[in-house]
């Protein structure tokens, strides 16, 4: 189990409350879209999706970003809970949506590159770290139902 | 994985972008990575990795020239990077899964530095490219 000290709780929470859930959300499903294009696969539903622009503009990926950052507010509540608290939605992942756990890797190193875009100097490495055992943690959390 | 024309065209305009920062950004890139994944001290049992070392600030400058020349010559990466790619496979032996985690850090840098120009489609083309310098100096290996 994973466990955070007070310095990297307060560095994820100093972040976490100014984060505008909707835009990092969008910008950060937008990106892995973008970057790893294989990860549309889970996508063929959302439309046009045949270039950053498409991506970006396109109002289904911002819900869903949107929807996908809210959910990960609940890691940043359950920081020494995170299997527990992401138990039904690993089960979710695994059984209906058949997610390869290696995308949570991947989403969660693009939520780290957005999140160092809108804090700049504040994401120092020290913070950085904090925040890559967090989506690590997620990871593996959102991974430990799977059979 | 090939680099497009529109990819090598915005790592020529993201390195002409970063301009003296190099060596910078190479020294940051080396920090938040010893930082977020302690694994890769390993490699650097003689240096000192606290913050604003000498060392890490020479390696992280050899290692931003290192991406300058491959940035220079996108059209012949095996060939620009053959003596680094050697050193690699026969000398350092730095086991693959590490590269990706410099890449990540140097693109949380870029980011951080640069986020107006840091969009998607370069963001996208940048990625590739350090795969592709990874896939270069790994090439030896085996």
């Amino acid at each position: 189990m994973v466990h955070f000290t007070a310095e990297e709780k307060a560095a994820i929470t100093n972040i976490w409350k100014k984060v505008n859930v909707e835009e990092i959300g969008a910008e950060t499903l937008g990106r892995l879209l973008i970057v790893y294009p294989w990860t549309q696969r889970f996508f063929d539903t959302f439309g046009n999706l045949s270039s950053p622009c498409a991506v970006m503009g396109n109002p289904r990926v911002k819900a869903h970003g949107k929807k996908v950052l809210t959910s990960f507010g609940e890691a940043v509540k359950n920081m020494d809970h995170l299997k527990e608290a992401f138990a039904k939605l690993s089960e979710l992942h695994c059984d209906k949506l058949h997610v390869d756990p290696e995308n949570f890797r991947l989403l969660g190193n693009m939520l780290v590159i957005v999140l160092a875009g809108h804090y700049g100097k504040e994401f120092t490495p020290d913070v950085q770290a904090a925040w890559q055992k967090l989506v690590a943690g997620v990871a593996v959390a959102l991974g430990n139902k799977y059979h | 994985m090939v680099l497009s024309a529109e990819d090598k065209a915005n790592v020529k305009a993201a390195w002409d972008k970063i301009g003296g920062h190099g060596a910078e950004y190479g020294a940051e890139a080396l920090e938040r990575m010893f930082s977020s994944f302690p694994t890769t001290k390993t490699y650097f049992p003689h240096f000192d990795v606290s913050h604003g070392s000498a060392q890490v600030k020479a390696h992280g400058k050899k290692v931003a020239d290192a991406l300058a020349t491959a940035a220079g010559h996108l059209d012949d990466l095996p060939t620009a990077l053959s003596v680094l790619s050697d050193l690699h496979a026969h000398k350092l032996r730095v086991d693959p899964v590490n590269f990706k985690l410099l890449a990540h850090c140097l693109l949380v840098t870029l980011s951080a530095h640069h986020p107006a120009d840091f969009n998607p489609a370069v963001h996208a083309s940048l990625d590739k490219f350090l795969a592709a310098v990874a896939t270069v100096l790994t090439s030896k290996y085996r």
